[in-house]
């Protein structure tokens, strides 16, 4: 196998007191879709803009593309295509005018005809960036982060704060890139996210990698529990629940009762028995395999988001 | 180079789009020509050189604000960091932000100029040459100086703050506004040390006594070594992240470029005749007695 397009060893970072990174590491290979997955806080911006040259890392070892982004030379920029998490343009820059200027700075450029097209900005090409929605900016933030063919993509959270239907376009988009075989690291905070469209995950918190992997590799992990739904119609204490056979762990939220079980069949008999002699009933009653929240929940003790 | 002239196009294009922009610059200036010209030189057709000059100064030196608070916004707004993940550099950032603002205020010198002559009577056009030289320095050092306000400071408001106090002081203290030797005594020597002086002085000789260009040397040396040190400096402070500080090092270079200005300001004191020739100028318009011109309104 060649060289790893991406490579972090041991990386750290500091701002003030607060140690955001604390020996991150992970490799990521040509043609690859990886994915950051961590709660807010997580380190995932501090490591992404390490790789694309926008921070200095304390220590640690960093590579994209076989080059160093910390002393970035004009090859690098070149290379590397960027959506960032906090970012904007000028708001009377026209759409249009914004993939144009963008293409006119690299060697390697693409049609920016075509990518409005693709991108669906088509009609909105003479519209100012300050009057585009929050998901036509960002699908003009994709476009604009592709042309120049980059070989490596850096998607910061793109589809946080967008209601459900946008997001589900840009999931659409990024298949698409994946299908291309473009190298993609991408960071979120939403599982779905990082189920559907990663190859492999790195879950991040406080700074670490707490654990790598495939998403089915990292499921198999909690393969040990089975994760049960449960809606009651009397509220019943997280703790009670917790003492039926088979319960690995268990907590409420929004009236819905998650049971981590290690046996199902007899948490689900012993959880009958309890109802029945506590004069309860159940609403409804799902069994699902389990997530990557259930991996984070596991390996943290705390949900992904609060 | 190219990235340069490419951001010099977009911003040219941003800026125009800019009420803001088009109002300080190219508006305000006009209703100051009409205000000056019309009011103290209405009656006397001899001082309307040594007005144009004020009106041209005050024009160059506008440079500063809107480049500074655009600068600042594109900063605090996370656009130019989103430029730094492209292959821009601060050079061809800083280059086109002096570029755009110099070709759009080139016109406005040339309206002012046309107006002068055919509205209000102005008998000749002085020292063209010499005009063009100022100006173009001038430009480079009041916009080089807007560059370094946006980056020693973290928000508009703040970049407002010190804009204001700057613009009071170049109007007030230059001879931009108030004749230079109707000023006290004690601001006349300050005055010496400001580049904005040498400014003043400088448009009212080529226009008012038409020297050529070999007896502005003071003014544009001055100059010269203004614009020099403001487009190292600036590029010295440019920051693209909002979180940057500006370290000790850049704050020790900004404070360093106050002793140019010193040498040059006891230099002239000792034995420039600058102060002299702006008496000459003067006494050119008070063929009939005149007012004290208004004191000028800043932009907000
Ligand atoms: N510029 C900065 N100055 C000071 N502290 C910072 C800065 N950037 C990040 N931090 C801190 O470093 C830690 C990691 O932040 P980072 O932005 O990398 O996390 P993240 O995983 O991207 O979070 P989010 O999901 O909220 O974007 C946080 O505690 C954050 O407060
Ligand atoms: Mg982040």
């Amino acid at each position: 196998m060649s060289a790893p397009i991406i490579e972090v060893h041991n990386l750290t970072k500091h701002y003030g007191d607060v140690q955001a990174l604390r020996g991150v590491s992970f490799e990521v290979e040509e043609g690859e879709v990886f994915g950051l997955l961590g709660p807010n806080g997580a380190g995932k911006t501090s490591t992404v803009e390490i790789l694309e040259g926008l921070r200095a890392a304390d220590g640690g070892i960093v590579s994209v593309c076989g080059l160093d982004p910390q002393t970035p030379g004009p090859a690098f920029k070149q290379e590397i295509g960027a959506v960032l998490q906090s970012t904007a343009l000028p708001d009377k820059l026209r759409v249009a005018e914004a993939v144009s200027m963008f293409a006119s700075f690299y060697k390697r450029r693409r049609d920016p005809a075509t990518l409005l097209k693709r991108f669906g900005l088509e009609e909105k090409r003479n519209t100012f960036y300050s009057h585009l929605s929050g998901g036509q900016k960002q699908r003009l933030a994709l476009a604009m982060s592709l042309v120049n063919e980059p070989r490596v993509l850096f998607l910061d959270e793109p589809t946080a704060g967008l209601d459900p239907q946008v997001r589900r376009e840009i999931y659409t988009i990024i298949e698409e890139l994946k299908k291309e075989r473009k190298t993609i690291l991408l960071t979120t905070h939403y599982i779905e996210e990082a189920e559907k469209l990663c190859d492999r995950v790195a879950i991040v918190d406080q700074g670490r990698v707490i654990a790598q992997g495939t998403p089915r590799e990292l499921k198999q992990r909690s393969a040990g529990t089975t994760r049960i739904e449960l809606r009651l119609a009397r509220p019943e204490t997280d703790a009670a629940l917790k003492q039926l056979d088979g319960v690995a762990d268990c907590h409420a939220s929004d009236g819905v009762y998650v049971v981590h079980s290690t046996r199902v069949p007899q948490t689900i008999v012993s959880l009958v028995k309890y109802l029945e002699a506590h004069g309860n009933e159940l609403s409804s009653l799902d069994i699902a395999a389990p997530s990557l929240e259930d991996v984070f929940l596991e390996l943290t003790g705390r949900r992904l988001r609060d | 180079m190219r990235n340069a002239w490419t951001l010099t196009k977009v911003r040219m294009r941003l800026a125009l789009r800019n009420r803001a922009f088009i109002f300080f610059s190219l508006i305000f200036p006009l209703i100051f020509l009409f205000l000056f010209l019309g009011l103290f030189a209405r009656s006397n057709v001899a001082a309307v050189p040594y007005m144009l000059a004020s009106v041209l100064a005050i024009t160059v030196m506008g440079s500063f604000w809107g480049l500074s608070v655009q600068l600042v916004t594109f900063r605090e707004q996370g656009i130019l960091r989103r430029f730094r993940v492209a292959p821009v550099g601060p050079g061809a950032m800083l280059a086109s932000s002096i570029a755009s603002n110099y070709i759009l205020t080139l016109p406005a010198v040339s309206i002012e100029f046309v107006l002068a002559r055919r509205v209000f009577h102005m008998s000749q056009w002085g020292n063209l040459g010499g005009v063009f030289f100022l100006i173009t320095l001038g430009i480079i050092t009041f916009a080089a100086l807007g560059l370094i306000i946006a980056s020693v400071t973290n928000s508009t408001q703040e970049t407002q703050v010190i804009n204001q106090i700057l613009w009071s002081a170049f109007l007030f203290l230059s001879g931009a506004t108030l004749p230079l030797p109707m000023l006290p005594i004690w601001i006349q020597r300050f005055a010496l040390f400001l580049p904005a002086t040498y400014l003043v002085t400088g448009l009212e000789r080529v226009l008012v006594a038409r020297v050529g260009v070999a007896q502005i040397g003071a003014e544009i040396v001055a100059l010269a070594v203004s614009a020099a040190m403001a487009l190292f400096l600036s590029q010295q402070l440019f920051r693209w992240e909002p979180e940057a500080k500006v370290g000790p090092r850049a704050k020790a270079l900004a404070a360093a470029t106050i002793v140019p200005f010193l040498l040059l300001g006891l230099w002239e004191t000792a034995h420039g005749n600058l102060r002299s020739a702006a008496r000459t100028d003067f006494l050119t318009i008070r063929s009939e007695p005149i007012d004290r011109p208004a004191p000028f309104i800043a932009p907000r």
